[in-house]
């Protein structure tokens, strides 16, 4: 039986990981490479980097980073940050990256999910979605969550899906560094409209708000997660050791 | 020398990666001497079947394969290359596979129920037939141990091939194999140390 996947996500900034603080265990808390590769270890399911540099010269060093991960970690790799154009995808999977997630890129150019698609296949292109409740829809925001586009969050994910992403991330702007917990009514909603693997993003605090997300919603694939991993609040062993507890599916 | 057939699909750079890491010796080409030179080839492939089919057919690559297997020339095909070996497919419409093992490449979305996701994406665990021996790729790893799937075809009517398979929903074939040539659905390059010890078998092989 398939395994729910546990996802630490990494943010690359000049090359070096950010919000990487006070962890155990890790000689160079900073080190994307030593980062990702401890997650290898402590048993994640695949890693997502973003590259969050605005400079051309932050944008060499992450592809530097890229490809010394991809050397030595062998999960799948998804990346993000800056995809704009086929070329920006073309990048990064040559460095060894199995997935591309576009957010902004692609509300701005709407060729860029079908044409990625048709060129690379849908299961490498990822839709991430920056979703914020606004006058009670789900409304999705551009920019690093920053800009309301006005456009209605699940018809823009479903969209995205039937033009070619193979995945969806929900990122929840509501709860996302909250720590209360996934967002699981924004969840619940765009599980009902896509029926492609969806990973949630944005909330988690402790191993018991994962526990309650996969058992709450059988739909959602995946939880992501940043600083509580990098902040050493959850160990990825002892989170799935839990949920697998719990009656989980996880790969140990 | 591993010859990883470039035909401009897939993901070359972690293949190399692995091999690299478990100390073998591997060549990213489509240099068909390059190709005749290696002592085991492999296929990888990501995408669709028929634009796949072609590039090997227009390249030549496509009878540089059956015919070094023929020769017994040891092969491993990769996800799509995996599915590449079968006669035929029928992803958006027929299509012909190298034949080199027999079996149709199908659809996933009919044979599981309406929950179940297609793709499959994520890890699984692999089961191997009780009624044979187990095939000498998985001498390194025990039965249940996982893998990472991304597709939304399988191979059927394969079944005297089947040397592996998972369970998601349906029962679906995870690898084939038919005297010296191998096909993993699944991507062992992104498997951990479960797919390096598949790799590392198929060098040992």
């Amino acid at each position: 039986m398939i395994t729910k996947r546990i996802i630490p996500c990494l943010d690359v900034k000049d090359g070096r990981v950010v919000k990487g603080v006070n962890f155990l265990g890790v000689a160079d808390v900073s080190s994307p490479v030593d980062l990702a590769a401890h997650y290898s270890q402590c048993g994640a399911d695949e890693l997502v980097f973003y590259d969050i540099t605005a400079s051309s010269e932050g944008r060499k060093l992450f592809t530097g980073v890229l490809t010394e991960v991809a050397s030595r970690i062998f999960i799948p790799l998804t990346v993000g940050g800056g995809i704009n154009s086929l070329d920006d995808f073309d990048r990064v999977l040559k460095c060894g990256a199995d997935k591309v997630s576009v957010n902004s890129g692609a509300i701005r150019d709407r060729n860029l999910i079908p044409e990625a698609a048709k060129k690379y296949g849908d299961q490498c292109v990822v839709l991430s979605a920056d979703v914020k409740r606004v006058n009670g829809a789900f409304r999705v925001f551009a920019q690093g969550g920053r800009v309301d586009t006005g456009m209605d969050a699940l018809d823009w994910i479903q969209w995205g899906v039937e033009h070619g992403a193979g995945e969806v991330v929900v990122n929840s702007i509501d709860t996302d560094g909250v720590k209360k917990g996934f967002d699981l009514e924004m969840l619940a909603a765009v599980c009902k409209r896509v029926s492609v693997p969806v990973i949630a993003s944005g909330g988690a605090g402790n191993v018991e708000d994962f526990s309650i997300l996969f058992r709450t919603l059988p739909g959602v694939d995946a939880g992501l997660a940043a600083s509580i991993f990098h902040f050493g609040t959850v160990d990825i062993k002892e989170l799935k050791r839990k949920l697998l507890a719990d009656g989980i599916n996880m790969r140990l | 020398m591993i010859a990883i057939v470039d035909y401009g699909v897939g993901n070359l750079f972690s293949l190399h990666s692995s091999f690299a890491y478990l100390g073998a010796e591997s060549k990213v080409t489509g240099n068909v001497d390059e190709i005749r030179k290696a002592d085991r080839i492999v296929l990888p492939g990501v995408g669709a079947f028929d634009d796949a089919a072609a590039r090997l057919r227009n390249s030549g690559l496509a009878d540089v394969l059956i015919q070094e297997t023929s020769a017994g020339k040891l092969l491993l095909g990769i996800c799509l290359g995996m599915q590449l070996l079968l006669d035929r497919s029928f992803e958006y419409g027929e299509h012909r596979g190298l034949g080199l093992i027999h079996g149709d490449i199908v659809p996933i979305r009919p044979v599981v129920s309406p929950e179940y996701k297609v793709p499959q994406i994520g890890w699984n665990t692999l089961h191997f037939p009780k009624h044979r021996k187990v095939s000498p790729l998985f001498k390194n790893i025990r039965e249940g141990e996982h893998v990472y799937f991304v597709h939304s075809y399988h191979a059927t009517h394969c079944d005297e091939s089947i040397i592996a398979t998972t369970e998601y929903d349906a029962e679906l074939t995870a690898a084939v194999a038919r005297d010296n040539v191998f096909g993993v659905q699944f991507h062992p390059e992104k498997s951990g140390q479960t797919g390096l010890n598949i790799l590392r078998a198929f060098c040992e092989l």
